[in-house]
């Protein structure tokens, strides 16, 4: 292989769904703490590593989640590498809010 | 890859060659375009590389970034089944180098001298 | 705080909820992975209580991507159309001619270009690599061009898809796919549709849609 998985230009590929689909408030944060911290001024990380940390997602992972789910696993990947937070600090996290909404009634 | 910025920009025209190579770090030249001749269109500016900034560097020094016009048959070959067209991409300095005449022109008219 | 969910979402029943709730229902949001939607609440809580970011700027970010629209876009063509002076600085250089005529700072934002559609040449956009798109104008790119049908076909038949999108060209008319691979935005100036002389600013924007912005489709006849 002699690309990533996101260099598709060329590809075969079936027709274009067109659907328009309405932004979730998940997309909307998802993107916000990009624009964030990629922001020049503040410059935790740039779009470029968001771009890379995209890339390297396996073809599986890449073609079946959501843009937004790439990107949320990005911006993970990229706040550990910058020391933002620490993987054991994020699952323990994860792992409280999962708890919290099963208990909700 | 390597090699020192370009001093003066490339001007419009210039016909290049877009280098192959395969790093699978992250890089934005397309595989469909490597080793794929063009023409420069102009100059964008300088930008820090791409390559570098993906990785936390600063990326500098800033390389040249040119709007680079192919032929659709020079980069799809035989796979090319529309009317001829052409398509633009931004490739940083560092992907480029002088270019002959493209395949099919070397080919017809056996002289070295760039395109018009 | 503004609700920012649109009627059109996938789900036909799907109801606006506001963007500050922390405990947005996971089943209006089905379609994603439960650990997707873990992840974003745990990395924004984590980062707010760090200091990163603060709740209040999350959502002046999301207010400030939710103003860029194809409305603003329409408005900058309609202005491009009956305004040579503008068009012609909008084509030498895109930032300062818009941050003059609409006001909009564009400072921290990628570098822009605007091309002109003409009887001869039709551009249309795409990036093959990611998803690069004029935000900053159009506000959030379309899903079909984040798609993997529409960033690997454009650059190898663009006649074809055009024509998918509805769009046939004159045969003689010259295509220029450009592929947006760095750090330059690109946005097009469809032709304006004969018919519309003396028309103003305003009823020519309404005949400017994305699509025709992006290229894959001409302004709405009037």
């Amino acid at each position: 292989m002699d690309r990533n998985v996101h260099d598709m230009g060329g590809d075969p590929a079936g027709p274009i769904d067109q659907g328009e689909h309405a932004r979730t408030v998940f997309d909307q944060r998802v993107d916000a703490m990009l624009r964030l911290l990629a922001h020049p001024q503040k410059g935790y990380f740039t779009v470029d590593a968001m771009r890379r940390s995209i890339e390297s997602l396996d073809p599986q992972a890449y073609h079946g989640l959501a843009y937004y789910e790439r990107w949320v696993r990005a911006v993970r990947q990229l706040a550990i590498e910058r020391g933002l937070v620490s993987q054991a600090a994020l699952e323990q996290r994860m792992a409280a809010i999962a708890a919290r909404r099963g208990a909700r009634p | 890859m390597s090699g020192a910025p370009s001093p003066a920009p490339l001007a419009a025209g210039t016909a290049v060659q877009v280098r192959t190579g395969a790093p699978l770090t992250h890089c934005r030249t397309p595989q469909y375009l490597r080793g794929k001749r063009g023409v420069v269109l102009r100059a964008l500016g300088r930008y820090p590389n791409p390559e570098e900034l993906a990785y936390h560097r600063p990326g500098m020094p800033p390389l040249t970034l040119y709007q680079v016009e192919f032929d659709a048959a020079e980069v799809w070959g035989e796979r090319l089944h529309e009317a001829p067209y052409r398509i633009t991409a931004d490739i940083f300095e560092h992907w480029l180098e002088p270019a002959g005449l493209p395949a099919a022109a070397a080919h017809d008219m056996g002289a070295s001298h760039g395109r018009a | 705080m503004a609700v920012h969910d649109h009627g059109d979402h996938v789900h036909p029943d799907h109801e606006g909820h506001a963007v500050h709730d922390a405990h947005a229902p996971v089943d209006d949001l089905d379609h994603y992975q439960p650990e997707s939607l873990l992840m974003e609440q745990a990395l924004r809580e984590l980062l707010i209580e760090q200091g990163v970011f603060s709740a209040e700027d999350i959502q002046r970010q999301i207010d400030l991507t939710e103003s860029r629209t194809p409305a603003l876009g329409a408005r900058i063509i309609a202005r491009a159309w009956v305004d040579p002076a503008f068009r012609a600085a909008l084509l030498e250089d895109a930032k300062p001619a818009l941050g003059g005529a609409f006001e909009l700072d564009l400072a921290n934002t990628p570098e822009l270009t605007v091309l002109e559609n003409t009887e001869g040449l039709h551009h249309v956009v795409c990036c093959t690599l990611c998803s690069c798109y004029p935000r900053n104008i159009l506000g959030i790119p379309p899903a079909w061009y984040k798609s993997r049908e529409y960033r690997s076909r454009v650059v190898i038949e663009p006649r074809s898809v055009l024509k998918e999108f509805g769009t046939e060209l004159p045969s003689q008319r010259e295509i220029r796919v450009v592929d947006s691979t760095a750090d330059m935005r690109y946005l097009v100036i469809p032709l304006r549709p004969a018919g519309t002389e003396g028309w103003d600013e305003e009823r020519l924007s309404a005949l400017v849609t994305r699509d025709s912005m992006i290229g894959v489709s001409q302004a709405l006849a009037p």
